[in-house]
């Protein structure tokens, strides 16, 4: 790979930060002990994961208790979602969340469907909005958990989570938001919600390790039976180096959160007049003005995303498509179709993921490359205007 | 996800374009699927003497309709009657198990343009 290529994919994974891979090294070698185990050895384990679980809860500003670790995005999604159903099934079986979820809520909740559980999935505008008043009216007696993509994982909409806090508080619902996305962008005040899910890898953090936030008293099951691990909530050895990276890519990220917003906000609206200044027919799918910093959706007419992703990765450009077609399924993105894109329209969008690393010169290469890459694409296309 | 044959036919498309006196055109596929594929044939004396294609679709889409067209160059109408998706498949080397309908919109835009022959 030649030292120039354009990394624009960071909603799907990021790079890892030096100093994060160095505060995980020891523990793969010199600490490598069982933090369950009783010498010095594993106690220096144990203290490393409670330090990280410590960084952690003051970054986030929560209790340390509050802090589960998991293994990433996945696992705490699935948790939070099967672990309150069942806990809280005395109180009721129905569930609401949005159109436009991550497929770790959406397939965990349709297992939960299978399983008795009702699942309401809220409706959203064209910019990706749920509707306040649909949330309210959907709400009742046997309504246990309300569960919000903070940050769409597509289009970049952030959702009004202050307001959908007031109204799961005033209906005493228990509220999960999907994180994932948002960890590290945006502003989070925990205290909003009840539970939250969290993924390292996504913040120049490691693979494979992420946490769930549970508010103190919240009731939910274990998704895992095991060991006595995490409070007895999550067993399993514990990935220690992991948890260390986490809190060290958090920590980072949290360090100079305003100033890298304010950087990726700039790149990316130099991105979106760059491409849609120089080329016709293309639409911005999401909320330009609010949405998430370094998220830009694009729907090109006429052409189709993964021809566009090939192309540009010809160029040394990485960015990925928004529609299902490469990940084998041909139905488009249902977040597309759910604010409102006709299908040939999804099926012609890619998304560009910035990152705090991201530079103006690497913009400005894709600013220049794209044009002619859709000119070609189009001309190969029996769809078009009608001249 | 691709072999180097399949990308070659995708970055360096064969015979793509429009035949404007073509006498057998086919088209296959929709944008709801995100697959079309448009086929101009121009046959003179029972053989293929030139062929076109445009494809909105992924590089599966595009590299089935290049290679396709590069096959039926020069093909009496009872061959190219015959050419199927495996034959297809089999020039290019293979595709990924979520593409081989690539493969098959081939076979049945060709089936499309052969059926619109107008001798």
């Amino acid at each position: 790979m030649e030292n120039k290529y354009i990394y624009l994919d960071n909603g799907a994974t990021t790079k890892m930060k030096k100093e994060v891979i160095e505060a995980m090294l020891p523990y793969f070698d010199e600490y490598f002990g069982n933090a369950s185990s009783l010498y010095e050895l594993a106690r220096l384990s144990r203290e490393a994961i409670e330090k990280a679980r410590h960084d952690v809860a003051s970054v986030l500003e929560v209790l340390d208790k509050e802090i589960y670790f998991t293994s990433g995005g996945t696992e705490s999604d699935n948790w939070a979602l099967k672990g309150v159903a069942k806990a809280n099934l005395k109180k009721g079986n129905h569930i609401i969340t949005t159109s436009i979820e991550h497929p770790a809520i959406n397939n965990t909740l349709k297992k939960l469907e299978k399983e008795g559980f009702e699942v309401t999935y809220l409706s959203v505008d064209e910019k990706g909005y749920i509707s306040l008043e649909e949330l309210k009216n959907s709400i009742k007696a046997e309504t246990i958990l309300i569960s919000v993509i903070a940050a769409n994982n597509e289009i970049g909409t952030i959702q009004k989570l202050e307001q959908i806090s007031k109204i799961a508080r005033e209906a005493k619902v228990l509220l999960h938001i999907d994180a994932v996305q948002a960890l590290g962008k945006m502003k989070l005040n925990l205290a909003d919600f009840d539970l939250a899910s969290f993924s390292a890898h996504k913040i120049h953090g490691p693979k494979g390790v992420g946490a769930l936030y549970i508010k103190k008293g919240t009731k939910i099951e274990n998704l895992l039976e095991g060991g006595a691990q995490e409070n007895r909530k999550r067993p399993g050895t514990e990935n220690v180096a992991g948890i260390v990276g986490f809190a060290k890519a958090l920590e980072i990220s949290y360090n100079k959160m305003a100033e890298n917003i304010t950087k990726m906000n700039k790149l990316r609206n130099r991105l979106v007049q760059g491409i849609t200044g120089n080329i016709d027919d293309v639409l911005y799918n999401g909320d330009l003005e609010n949405g998430l910093c370094n998220n830009v959706s694009l729907s090109f007419k006429y052409i189709e995303g993964e021809a566009i992703l090939l192309m540009l990765d010809r160029e040394g450009i990485a960015a990925s498509s928004g529609s299902a077609c490469a990940s084998k399924s041909l139905e488009p993105s249902h977040v597309l179709l759910a604010i409102g894109k006709k299908h040939e329209d999804a099926h012609g969008t890619i998304r560009f993921t910035l990152s705090s690393e991201t530079t103006e010169d690497e913009i400005d290469e894709v600013i220049k490359v794209m044009p002619e890459i859709i000119a070609r694409l189009r001309k190969m296309s029996p769809l078009g205007k009608e001249v | 996800m691709y072999n180097e044959k399949v990308l070659d036919h995708f970055y360096n498309p064969r015979n793509m374009g429009v035949i404007e006196d073509a006498n057998a055109v086919g088209e296959a596929g929709n944008a709801r699927c995100g697959d079309i594929m448009r086929l101009y044939l121009k046959i003179e004396n029972g053989k293929v003497k030139d062929v076109k294609f445009q494809t909105f679709g992924c590089g599966a889409a595009v590299a089935s309709t290049s290679v396709g067209t590069e096959m039926l160059k020069g093909m009496t109408i009872d061959e190219a009657k015959k050419l199927t998706n495996a034959q297809i498949l089999e020039e290019l080397g293979g595709l990924p198990s979520e593409k081989i309908h690539c493969s098959i919109l081939f076979e049945e835009v060709l089936k499309d343009a052969l059926n619109n022959y107008k001798e």
